[in-house]
């Protein structure tokens, strides 16, 4: 069987799909994502929410159906979903490390701003006028529709 | 057929004379990069993250992405990069069909998939230049120290700061066009951010264009007929897909969220 891929090395033949039903099965999947994710990107534009729960909720939404894009991407194209168990789990084991990296930093830049904000009085200052600003921004934009 | 195989030799698989991840070095070491390359993404994106978590106002992605190339200044927010992301995604599928040409051992097929994915490179990469430059040279109103300045986005630069009302400029006597924005200046660390980040991406891609333009002479030229495989195309097809994959949470951080 190795000698059908006439390599130097044994390796045991992965046998190819006949078909490219898969292929195109996974563009429509990631294309729907896609769609999806931009219709709820534009919501939060068009909704214009202030910082809130719900604008957090419809950002983890994007999140997750990203990171399902991305599971298609590598398990399917890249063909990873076919190889053998000990291949996938060096792959993916190491990119565990992501989690704590993003907790850490993240906490970190939100942890700067409080502290900024407390004892930089020029920082906080300028923050509540740009919020003062934004909010004054709408009322206009509310009166002008109205 | 696969997980048969892998039962059989189950006892002598680490024991030497196997690959014990049954694929050939160059793919292993192709998967490896790609690890670590993704490490320094994340890098990249998580520190753009720490940034932005430490700033008190971020501009929202839909009021600085909102132009299309021939339209002018209608407000079309997200609209031109999802174009990007249908060409990225579309030549992530001709390379697929391309690596799967090639496990039939197909030239014809091989060189048809290849060149279309090359083909959807360059567009994507004309887009991004389109992009770049407009951001770059576009000209919008900010008001700094009570007086308007028309500023570009540059990496000392950044004009979408909070929108300032109409009446905040009435009161300052400045006049302005009833449709026209004013913003006051912005974050600085955007534009550093998204340059370095895009073109870092960018770069992939283009190196990714320059690798298929090689497969594709040597898929044409009968390379890979005379050693009697493509694995080839594989080893280049897992890294145009890591370019995809990359995408994927660029177009997340910086366009979506």
């Amino acid at each position: 069987m190795a000698e059908h891929f006439a390599t130097t090395e044994v390796t045991v033949h992965h046998e190819p799909s006949s078909s490219t039903k898969r292929i195109w099965k996974v563009f429509w999947i990631l294309l729907i994502i896609t769609i999806i994710e931009l219709g709820l990107g534009l919501s939060i534009y068009a909704l214009d929410l202030p910082e809130s729960l719900k604008l957090l909720l419809i950002k983890i939404v994007i999140i997750i159906l990203s990171l399902s894009k991305a599971f298609y991407i590598v398990s399917v194209f890249m063909h990873l979903g076919d190889e053998i168990r000990n291949l996938i789990m060096t792959i993916a084991v190491p990119l565990l490390l992501f989690t704590w990296f993003i907790y850490a930093f993240l906490h970190d830049g939100n942890s700067y701003k409080n502290l900024r904000n407390k004892y930089d009085k020029y920082y906080e200052q300028r923050g509540k006028q740009q919020m003062e600003m934004k909010k004054e921004d709408k009322a206009e934009k509310k009166a002008e529709k109205k | 057929m696969t997980t048969t195989a892998v039962s059989q030799h189950q006892t002598k698989w680490w024991s030497g004379g196997k690959s014990p991840f049954n694929v050939e070095y160059g793919k292993l070491m192709m998967w490896y990069f790609l690890m670590s390359d993704s490490f320094t993404f994340g890098a990249f994106l998580i520190s753009y993250g720490t940034i932005r978590f430490s700033q008190n106002y971020w501009p929202a992605p839909s009021i600085v992405f909102n132009t299309f190339p021939g339209a002018g200044e209608a407000n079309l927010p997200l609209a031109f990069v999802s174009v990007m992301t249908f060409i990225l995604i579309m030549s992530s599928v001709t390379m697929v069909l391309a690596v799967h040409e090639g496990h039939h051992g197909n030239r014809k097929g091989v060189v048809k998939w290849l060149a279309w994915t090359i083909v959807g490179g360059f567009a994507f990469l004309g887009c991004q230049a389109w992009e770049w430059n407009h951001l770059i040279t576009g000209e919008h109103l900010v008001l700094v120290n009570d007086h308007l300045e028309k500023w570009g986005q540059s990496m000392s630069h950044n004009p979408w700061g909070p929108q300032v009302p109409h009446i905040e400029l009435q009161r300052l006597g400045i006049s302005v066009a009833e449709h026209e924005k004013v913003f006051t200046p912005g974050p600085v660390a955007f534009g550093g951010y998204f340059y370095g980040i895009t073109g870092f991406h960018g770069f992939h891609v283009f190196s990714g264009v320059i690798i298929n333009i090689i497969m594709l002479t040597m898929a044409q030229t009968g390379v890979f007929d005379r050693k009697g495989h493509y694995l080839m195309i594989e080893k280049a097809g897992l890294y145009w897909h890591f370019v995809d994959l990359v995408w994927v949470f660029v177009f997340l951080c910086f366009y979506l969220i």
